[in-house]
């Protein structure tokens, strides 16, 4: 991302509670205007330490953020103008919807005509136009989750964070939401920083996704690169699911590298990503939809065969546990279609995958 | 579908035939009898300790019932009596055998009442009743030979206001009033004037310890809501152990502090912001009831205020402050108008206290730091006059259900949350 782009800019921000330990260590990112980033990372990763300190609520305690090219250390929450969506909303309950929505405006001495027509249009853009009387404990979760995002976005902030917004939905409501906060998102032209623990709701809605484990940004990537491409094991393991190996690298030809997986069980064709030279160790990372069963002999650099485990018929796939190469948990989704054989367990058969779908990343602890 | 049990207008039936409603009452009946054994020795309790002697303190506090059953042919030959002429030996003669008949314990029960209706009657009635075994008619000149006072129209007038068996004079003598000879209200001679003063001291002093308890507590049960689990736990100890401390030995520590060559004089002075001629009177008058009361009601208030403030997520004040609202704007609009139930529950709680109030203001009150409640307790225990004692409870009965009324409108009961 160009920096002149971008509205937010996080430099060398280092965040301590204790002073013995690190939380975010060494954080940098932009976030351009417009975007939709997701920050996403198991609970204690530090993501939301890193929006705390964007919204101003936790100071850093090294290394500057800039909103719009401008140091914002110093400035305090309630003048930094950045709308922000709380975990379990943090209505005021004791001001009806539209006086809750009113507030900001309020504060910011704009007349009453014109903030009753602004509270009224954040209403109707969450189709909630009939409610403004209500009390906050009179909504459902999906209406309080949707005055909450109103609210935020009631005066007009060019930047919202979002922490965790959905995690007290159910799961329809979750993705019902996810879409109307994606179009939001869209129609107004909006900055959004998002956490959530969630990798699908991230995957969903995100122009680009930044994974966080152990305070640091693994990767951040748009989705698809994230998911077709992970950067080290980490990531592989957190996005979706995959079939890993471990095990020792022992022949390297460009961007192509032999695996010899622990126990002498094989040598793996593969992709060299994340990697050292010969003699390094490495983990395999292998999407389960990318492995064909029953390949043509010689059509692809990997073919092993495999002991059918375990099938589980999930409608448009078949979801089958195989054994192979001495790891009995590896994965294969056979799509639910009359050209594929239909294989029973304790079955034995060829499976086989592309280089350059197997993933040669670090070792992973 | 099959047998259908009940047809549309009769009753629905189950199916074996019996109403349900009969059946619904049958089935939960041993549940309401367990429900109604569980509540039965709290109920006994309320009944007995409650209900039993505040309908006897009602009841005391308008009965006049002794005077009329010692007294009963002296009231009928007043009702005959004219007011005006000279009493007639009829009425001598029933007052006669009403003493002679009577108990000699009633007899001066009777004084001590007819006493507040006129100071002098005890004394006549008890010295014309040592010698009313002696007396032969005519009555008139023997009771007047007992005491001349019998002669003056002044005390047998006064048993107009004696006559009914029900009164309402004690209510009147609790704030000051009293009846003529007519049964008319009148104020009572200035000298006599103590109550309405008191019980506007009563209410000052009740409405200025809860607003001093509410200054003191809002800001400590803030801090006890906010701080870190460890800090807090040991701010709430600071807080409880003077709860738990007798409430005697506080007293006599605040008055080693407040003295005239107390603690805070001798720092005070020491420090040369008082000189030694001038030291502050703290105690024994208004200001020790204030102070001390203030400290020993505090924890009705904190702890109230501090259960509210505990259910507020801390996210609202920071939501508050995200949407632009100062922290010190946060504060009032948003944090504030939560703690009202607390605050409302701390005020009623101390308030109701304070003005029934009686052991501090006695320690440490001085003259003109005695309440009402020292009234009650020296007309319970020093005058005998339970009557007034009963009109004063009632009153006060009167005056916190008034302002729990007034709560009731403004915030709401429903709103109130005890902790």
């Amino acid at each position: 991302m160009p920096s002149e782009n971008s509205l937010v800019r996080f430099v060398d921000i280092q965040k301590s509670y204790d002073g013995d330990a690190l939380v975010v260590k060494n954080l940098n990112l932009d976030v351009a205007k417009g975007e939709f980033l997701t920050m996403l990372g198991p609970s204690g990763s530090g993501k939301t330490t890193c929006l705390m300190m964007l919204a101003g609520f936790e100071p850093a305690t090294h290394g500057e953020i800039f909103l719009n090219e401008h140091p914002i250390n110093r400035v305090p929450p309630h003048k930094r103008g950045i709308g922000m969506v709380f975990q379990n909303y943090a209505l005021f309950p004791h001001m009806t919807v539209a006086e809750n929505l009113a507030f900001p405006l309020e504060v910011r001495n704009i007349d009453k005509s014109e903030r009753e027509q602004r509270v009224n249009r954040a209403l109707d853009m969450v189709q909630l136009g009939a409610f403004g009387d209500r009390r906050p404990a009179q909504l459902s979760g999906g209406q309080a989750q949707r005055v909450a995002v109103a609210r935020s976005l009631v005066f007009d902030p060019d930047l919202v964070l979002m922490d965790e917004p959905l995690g007290a939905l159910d799961k329809n409501l979750r993705e019902q939401m996810q879409y109307e906060i994606k179009h939001i998102h869209e129609n107004l032209g909006l900055t959004v920083v998002y956490v959530t623990h969630d990798q699908s709701e991230a995957l969903t809605m995100s122009n680009r996704i930044a994974v966080f484990d152990d305070g640091i940004i693994q990767q951040c990537d748009p989705p698809p690169v994230l998911y077709e491409e992970p950067n080290n094991a980490f990531v592989a393991g957190f996005i979706g699911e995959n079939n890993r190996f471990v095990g020792k690298v022992v022949e390297e030809d460009g961007d192509v590298v032999k695996v010899e997986v622990d126990n002498n069980v094989g040598t793996v064709i593969a992709k060299k990503v994340n990697v050292g030279g010969i003699g390094s160790r490495s983990t395999l990372s292998l999407r389960p939809e990318r492995v064909t069963v029953n390949p043509e002999p010689g059509s692809l650099p990997n073919i092993f065969s495999g002991l059918a485990e375990e099938l589980i018929y999930l409608g448009d796939h078949i979801r089958t546990r195989f054994t192979v190469l001495g790891h009995d948990d590896f994965i294969v989704k056979i799509p639910n279609s009359a050209v594929h054989a239909h294989l029973k367990e304790g079955d034995t058969v060829n499976i086989g995958w592309n280089a350059e779908d197997c993933r040669a990343l670090d070792p992973s602890d | 579908m099959s047998t259908a049990p009940a047809t549309i207008d009769g009753p629905l039936l189950t199916a074996d035939g019996v109403p349900l409603k009969a059946s619904l009452e049958k089935s939960l009946r041993r549940s309401k009898l367990r429900a109604l054994l569980l509540v039965a020795p709290p109920l006994l309790f309320l009944i007995f300790l409650f209900v039993i002697p505040i309908g006897n303190m009602l009841t005391r506090s308008v009965d006049d019932k002794l005077i009329n059953n010692v007294l009963p042919q002296t009231f009928e030959a007043f009702e005959a009596w004219d007011k005006e002429s000279e009493p007639s030996e009829a009425m001598f003669e029933a007052l006669y055998n009403d003493l002679k008949s009577a108990e000699k314990t009633d007899i001066g029960k009777a004084s001590v009442r007819m006493n507040y209706a006129l100071p002098g009657w005890r004394s006549l009635v008890k010295r014309t009743a040592r010698k009313i075994k002696k007396m032969e008619p005519p009555y008139k000149e023997a009771f007047v030979k007992a005491d001349d006072r019998w002669l003056d129209n002044t005390y047998w007038l006064s048993l107009g206001i004696m006559k009914d068996k029900r009164t309402l004079g004690y209510y009147w003598n609790a704030i000051d009033r009293t009846y003529d000879f007519d049964k008319n209200v009148i104020h009572q001679p200035d000298e006599r004037k103590v109550y309405n003063l008191l019980w506007w001291r009563t209410i000052l002093v009740s409405i200025l310890v809860t607003i001093a308890c509410l200054i003191l507590a809002y800001p400590v049960a803030y801090l006890l809501a906010t701080l870190p689990m460890r800090i807090s736990n040991l701010l709430m100890i600071c807080v409880l152990m003077p709860f738990w401390t007798s409430l005697l030995v506080r007293i006599v520590a605040w008055m080693i502090m407040l003295q005239q060559n107390g603690v805070v004089n001798d720092t005070l002075v020491a420090a040369g912001i008082i000189s030694d001629d001038n030291r502050l009177a703290m105690m024994y008058n208004f200001n020790g009831t204030i102070i001390v009361m203030t400290q020993i009601l505090l924890p009705f208030m904190i702890l109230p205020i501090y259960s509210v403030m505990k259910t507020i997520p801390p996210s609202l004040m920071k939501a508050a402050q995200n949407l632009g609202a100062t922290p010190t704007l946060a504060f009032i609009r948003v944090y504030m108008p939560q703690t009202i139930p607390g605050i409302g529950a701390g005020c009623i709680l101390v308030f109701i206290v304070a003005i029934g109030y009686y052991i501090t203001p006695e320690l440490v009150g001085g003259k003109d730091g005695r309440l009402i409640g020292n009234m009650v307790a020296y007309h319970m225990q020093r005058s005998l006059n339970w009557g007034l004692a009963a009109a004063m409870g009632t009153i006060l009965l009167g005056v916190i259900l008034l302002f729990y009324w007034v709560y009731d409108k403004i915030i709401g009961i429903d709103n109130m949350k005890m902790g």
